[in-house]
């Protein structure tokens, strides 16, 4: 038999999936990873085996010319070439569209998982995503995420951890590959996996060689200065990309434009940042002082501290400040972040992680 | 000899891969608009560039200065060698840029432009929330050689770069810091609507608190502008901010 590339690879190399990790297929043989897909995948049993190679093994003798001719055509890329020679073609283009979403399902849970996580960071240092178009974020890299987990919502996009911002990419054929098969969580969990890590564009020609980086996957020394961290985060990895002297200011003729100019500057906010990083703790105080008084609003934003940060035990990442006492069990989070209203999706993407 | 300015000038459109390759046209204004990397520049007026006035201390800052004006008023007739010819039409390029970082803030410059960006010739923000806003060419510096080209969105007022590589080697100054502003001074009905939408980072649906954080500091400080500004009787438009709290997303998932 000849050696023929792997359907998932295959897939990997399409102009276009760039962003996609290679699955492993002992990911994908564990059949906990694939909880509830099978719902939500037309023709999944025969999607899977596609993913996987395998044969499948119900052969209804059907002689399909289409099929054939397809199988036999030495140029086709090995995730077009069918080995089922009973299918049709139709049948076949069925398949393949359903293994298409398969696996980006799989992969929106295999990037959020210890294995396929340390993937996309081998990826993210090789420059695989690219970096923020934004001039003061100074190329740092970027992030694929989903503004969406439901399939056939939106693209993919990029996020810029320096300025917490989402981008289009920057070429037309990533605008065919569904930002749900990144998912929402991803940037998220990646930048918590790796809190060391220098996100900084300025920081990024020193990230070079893995015998630089911590076992945490972080730039060895990076964050050793004196800053403590925010809310959870080293301090100089909170948009490194924002506040003063990493704003635009529109100038005429060298003078700034007044906010009063009718054409003045209305946006300065959403580029802006304390320049005492302090304040963003200060502020989460007033907040539980305001939680302490009255407002379901507060207590709700109050308990969403919390499952976060029992979602960062649940994957045995190391926080500085991690917060005593605050010790369960990922059953516990989970159930907690159930009775939780409007998050119907939490349970689904705890599945992932285990 | 004119035979020999044809040559060099067919060289050069090759070297430019211009789209106007067979047929080209013999004025240097139009293939140099016309040329690949360049679609961020207007035409200049002839009347402007024969105005020296408008030209005043240029010559100090351009190479072979005259004949790089001949070149580009398309009066050229100097019979030279390919070395100087080359130094030249490289002065022209220079002097064009420098002239037409003037001209794009003249009121006939700003119409030129604005009918540009209503084409977005100069793209369209990459930053999700703008929804794809035209964008408009700028320069962090108005000294030549000092940084190249970037793009200025007056959706969001950030500069981001050029996709292309292209357009990374084209000097800043040939647009300046002040003409996207000028423009909007000019013509205040294109002024966008601000927008408030912006992206909170989730983690399994929910959002991260060290950001969080950030991003309600931010608004208090959007709050607090426009407080200030409505106090002196401007009322600051911006668009809809209903961000959806519970987002109904992987509802399909849920079981
Ligand atoms: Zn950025
Ligand atoms: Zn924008």
């Amino acid at each position: 038999m000849e050696e023929e590339e792997s359907w998932i690879s295959s897939y990997c190399n399409v102009m276009g999936h760039e962003y996609f990790a290679e699955v492993s297929e002992d990911f994908i043989e564990d059949d906990f990873n694939l909880t509830g897909l099978g719902a939500v995948v037309p023709r999944y049993k025969e999607a899977l085996e596609m993913i996987l190679d395998v044969e499948p093994e119900d052969d209804s003798e059907s002689p399909g010319s289409a099929s054939e001719s397809l199988s036999d055509n030495p140029n086709a890329p090995a995730y077009r070439r069918s080995r089922d020679h009973a299918r049709t073609a139709l049948d076949y283009s069925l398949i393949e569209k359903s293994a298409e979403l398969l696996y980006g399902l799989i992969h929106q849970r295999f990037i959020t998982s210890r294995q396929g996580i340390q993937v996309m960071y081998e990826k993210y240092l090789a420059n695989h995503f690219g970096f923020c178009p934004r001039v003061n974020c100074q190329s740092a890299r970027v992030l694929p995420c989903g503004y969406s987990d439901t399939p056939g919502n939106d693209t993919v996009k990029l996020f810029c951890p320096s300025c917490c911002d989402i981008y289009v990419p920057p070429h037309s054929r990533f605008q065919a590959v569904d930002g749900a098969y990144f998912g929402t969580t991803f940037p998220t969990l990646f930048l918590m996996t790796f809190p060391e890590l220098d996100i900084s564009g300025t920081g990024r020609k020193d990230v070079t060689a893995s015998s630089n980086l911590n076992s945490s996957g972080g730039r060895k020394g990076a964050n050793n200065n004196t800053l403590p961290p925010i809310n959870g985060v080293p301090a100089n990895n909170i948009a490194p990309g924002l506040g003063k002297g990493k704003r635009y200011e529109m100038r005429i003729y060298g003078f700034r434009v007044n906010e009063r100019a009718r054409s003045g500057p209305r946006m300065g906010w959403l580029r802006d940042k304390p320049q005492d990083l302090e304040e963003l703790n200060e502020m989460a105080q007033l907040e539980a002082e305001a939680a302490m008084d009255s407002g379901e609003e507060a207590a709700e934003e109050d308990e969403d501290e919390e499952e976060e940060e029992e979602e960062e035990e649940d994957q045995e990442m190391t926080y500085p400040d991690g917060g005593p006492g605050r010790r369960r069990t990922a059953k516990g989070a989970a159930a907690s972040a159930v009775a939780t209203a409007s998050t119907s999706e939490v349970g689904n993407g705890g599945d992932s992680v285990r | 000899m004119a035979a020999n300015q044809t040559d060099a000038l067919t060289r050069k459109v090759d070297d430019y891969n211009s789209e106007t390759d067979s047929d080209y046209t013999s004025y240097w204004r139009d293939w140099f608009v016309a040329t690949r990397g360049h679609e961020y520049f207007c035409e200049i007026d002839e009347e402007y560039l024969t105005d020296r006035f408008n030209l005043t201390g240029l010559q100090a800052e351009v190479q072979y200065y005259q004949y790089a004006l001949d070149l580009i008023t398309d009066v050229f007739d100097f019979d030279c060698d390919d070395d100087i010819r080359e130094q030249i039409e490289k002065s022209a390029r220079h002097l064009y840029g420098l002239v037409h970082a003037r001209y794009i803030i003249t009121t006939r410059g700003l119409q030129k432009m604005l009918e540009k960006y209503k084409k977005f010739d100069f793209g369209r923000c990459p930053r999700v929330f703008c929804r794809a806003h035209p964008l408009l060419p700028i320069g962090l510096s108005d000294l030549p050689h000092t940084k190249s080209v970037k793009l200025y969105c007056a959706k969001c007022e950030d500069v981001y770069s050029p996709k292309s590589s292209r357009h990374a080697s084209i000097d800043g100054a040939y647009f300046g810091t002040s003409f996207p502003h000028i423009l909007f001074q000019v013509y205040p009905a294109f002024i966008p609507a601000k927008s408030n939408e912006r992206y909170s980072p989730r983690c399994f649906g929910f959002k991260t608190h060290a950001v969080a954080a950030l991003a309600r500091w931010q608004e208090q400080k959007r709050d607090e502008q426009d407080r200030r500004l409505a106090q002196v009787g401007i009322e600051v438009k911006r668009e809809d901010d209903d961000e959806p709290e519970g987002s109904s997303e992987g509802e399909e998932f849920s079981r």
